[in-house]
């Protein structure tokens, strides 16, 4: 009986059978077209001037001088070193810490726990994890690494809250990969006499290892983006030396950046700027790897 | 004995996965504690009917709706540009671009959702809130009116890509029956493919909503952080996430009332975001359900 009201109800908002024939309304198909197009080009136009924006005001800026100089108080002399190694720190421990982890989560999920009631929970939860602004993982990392077990501010703290933030990410991108190797090839492996683990280390997993890695990477370079996390727990925005182990306290790219673009004077905005174009290029480059794997792996791999 | 490495091989994967939940257990219950402690100093009831925020000021208030109403305004702004660019283009994608177009412009969308958020609250600032300026000279340097425009094209991929999908899920043969009865393009799209999409577009409207929300540095740099109970889109204001990275990036002395604070500001934001991010899953699962 619900059915059929439904059904009633969903014809009514179809309503094609009254559609009178008159040239309106191919003028009215004709506007869309265009003011659809300019929409659509008006996303790609913002992204250019933004990057115009960007490059015009901060490419001059960007000398061997600003790569290699620490923080300081005054704009001309003050460069994104200390800053760039924190972000490179960032990126090896984070990536550390989340990959194992989420791959095998990943494959548990994909391959021992299918529609187990443990399962249906894990993805539950893992659907809801991606959802928690970024800021509220910085506030368990705030209690959890840096109260509760010491870590202070320090690269160990930034990096296990940012791996948290990314986990789930990395576990919903490698299980689809995990997906799109045929049940066959499992079955070929079993029949073989391979054990379960056998087949997945030894034909699972090298058959999606590049869309794996081209999700881990994108992970990874949201991570290099993130800021608000961070300085919730306790990243300084002021590091006149290089970290050197990870209980050292540090800053990163996006952390200086914010800090610059907080000031008042122009010149330092111009150092932001031109701090963007070294963060932009890095996160550039990561998504550029990511499709190139994605795109070779989806030529090569023809079941 | 190699029974036994694949059971440890699985006890180990298993125990990987339980850390998403340990994950949601640890951030559930650091926010609870940490609130409870917030609400034996400050009454509830303050908290949800006062409008003034100025925890870190001598005379202490503690009304959130001065932090929310700059959420709201903020997430409001970015939704009324997101939403319709997020639809016409999903519509365009999905039923009318040429082939060459749609495989050009979609990786460039894609783009806008890579970019860190700080290089857009730099751009908010910069450059987007002095042309505004110029049109609206009252307008103050701080405001929440470019935050929100930026955004709203931060969160425009968001939309337009899920909504797609959406498109996508409708089945063929509706769209053919329509153009058989001589539908044109645009009847079909507005008539028969977005009201048989209109939960999958719901979802994404939902989840954008939710990253609205939760976004921070956009408007950390370009809105301001003066909270305010206020809809006026050119005055400073401040967000809630705002004020968390305000007290982080300041000296507050630890398990001091204005420390707390936070945790009750992001238990806020958690239980917004967690409402919102499950009402979308309950229609998507629902719409999944309808072509099965």
């Amino acid at each position: 009986m619900a059915k059929t009201k439904e059904k009633k109800k969903f014809k009514n908002r179809l309503n094609v059978g009254s559609i009178p024939k008159s040239k309106y309304y191919d003028y009215q198909d004709k506007f869309f077209n265009y003011f659809a197009l300019c929409c659509t080009l008006l996303g790609v136009v913002v992204l250019a001037l933004l990057l115009f924006n960007v490059l015009s005001s901060g490419l001059s800026r960007i000398d061997w001088d600003f790569i290699t100089s620490g923080p300081s108080r005054r704009a001309a002399k003050a460069g994104i070193y200390t800053a760039l190694v924190g972000t490179l720190w960032i990126m090896g421990l984070t990536a550390l810490i989340a990959f194992p982890i989420g791959i095998s989560a990943a494959i548990y999920l994909e391959e021992y726990a299918k529609k187990s009631r443990l399962a249906n929970m894990l993805e539950i939860n893992i659907a809801n994890l991606a959802g928690v602004p970024s800021i509220i993982y910085g506030l368990l990392g705030l209690e959890l690494f840096a109260r509760a077990l010491h870590l202070g501010g320090s690269l160990l703290t930034g990096s296990l809250t940012l791996a948290l933030l990314i986990l789930p990410i990395i576990i919903v991108s490698t299980r689809e990969s995990l997906k799109t190797v045929p049940y066959s090839i499992r079955e070929a492996s079993y029949a073989l006499g391979a054990t379960k683990w056998q087949t997945i280390w030894n034909q699972v997993l090298p058959a999606s290892i590049s869309g794996i890695f081209t999700g881990v990477i994108l992970a990874l370079s949201r991570a290099v983006g993130e800021t608000a996390p961070l300085i919730v727990i306790g990243a300084l925005t002021f590091v006149p030396y290089v970290p050197e182990s990870v209980m050292d306290s540090f800053t990163v790219l996006p952390i200086q950046i914010f800090n610059w673009v907080s000031r008042p004077q122009k010149a330092f905005s111009v150092n932001a700027a031109a701090a963007i174009i070294v963060l932009l290029s890095i996160t550039f480059i990561m998504n550029g790897i990511a499709v190139y794997l994605r795109h070779r792996w989806q030529k090569k791999i023809k079941w | 004995m190699s029974n036994i490495k694949e059971k440890i091989i699985e006890k180990l994967l298993l125990a990987s996965s339980l850390i998403t939940i340990l994950t949601t257990i640890g951030i559930i219950s650091v926010l609870i504690f940490q609130t409870i402690g917030f609400f034996r100093e400050v009454s509830i009831i303050d908290f949800f009917t006062d409008t003034e925020w100025t925890p870190l000021f001598d005379n202490k208030k503690f009304g959130i709706v001065a932090l929310l109403s700059g959420t709201i305004l903020t997430t409001l702004i970015s939704m009324l540009v997101a939403v319709p660019l997020g639809l016409t283009i999903s519509i365009y994608l999905s039923q009318y671009a040429p082939k060459q177009l749609r495989e050009v412009v979609k990786p460039m969308l894609e783009i806008l959702a890579a970019i860190p958020t700080v290089v857009y609250g730099y751009f908010a600032l910069v450059y987007v809130t002095p042309i505004l300026q110029q049109v609206f000279p009252a307008m103050s340097g701080f405001n929440a009116l470019s935050p929100g425009i930026v955004m709203g094209i931060m969160i425009l991929p968001l939309i337009s890509s899920l909504s797609e999908d959406a498109l996508y899920a409708v089945p063929k043969t509706l769209r053919e029956g329509s153009y058989a009865m001589g539908a044109t393009k645009f009847q079909t799209s507005f008539r028969v493919i977005m009201p048989a999409a209109l939960s999958g577009i719901a979802v994404s409207i939902i989840l954008a909503i939710s990253r609205a929300v939760g976004e921070t540095m956009i408007v950390a740099i370009a809105a301001g952080q003066q909270p305010r109970f206020t809809f006026n889109p050119f005055v400073p204001i401040e967000t809630a996430t705002t004020y968390i990275v305000q007290v982080s990036s300041g000296d507050v002395p630890q398990d001091s009332i204005e420390y707390k604070t936070i945790f009750a500001v992001g238990m806020t934001l958690f239980v917004v975001t967690l409402i919102l991010n499950n009402i979308s899953f309950w229609l998507k699962k629902r719409y999944q359900e309808n072509y099965r």
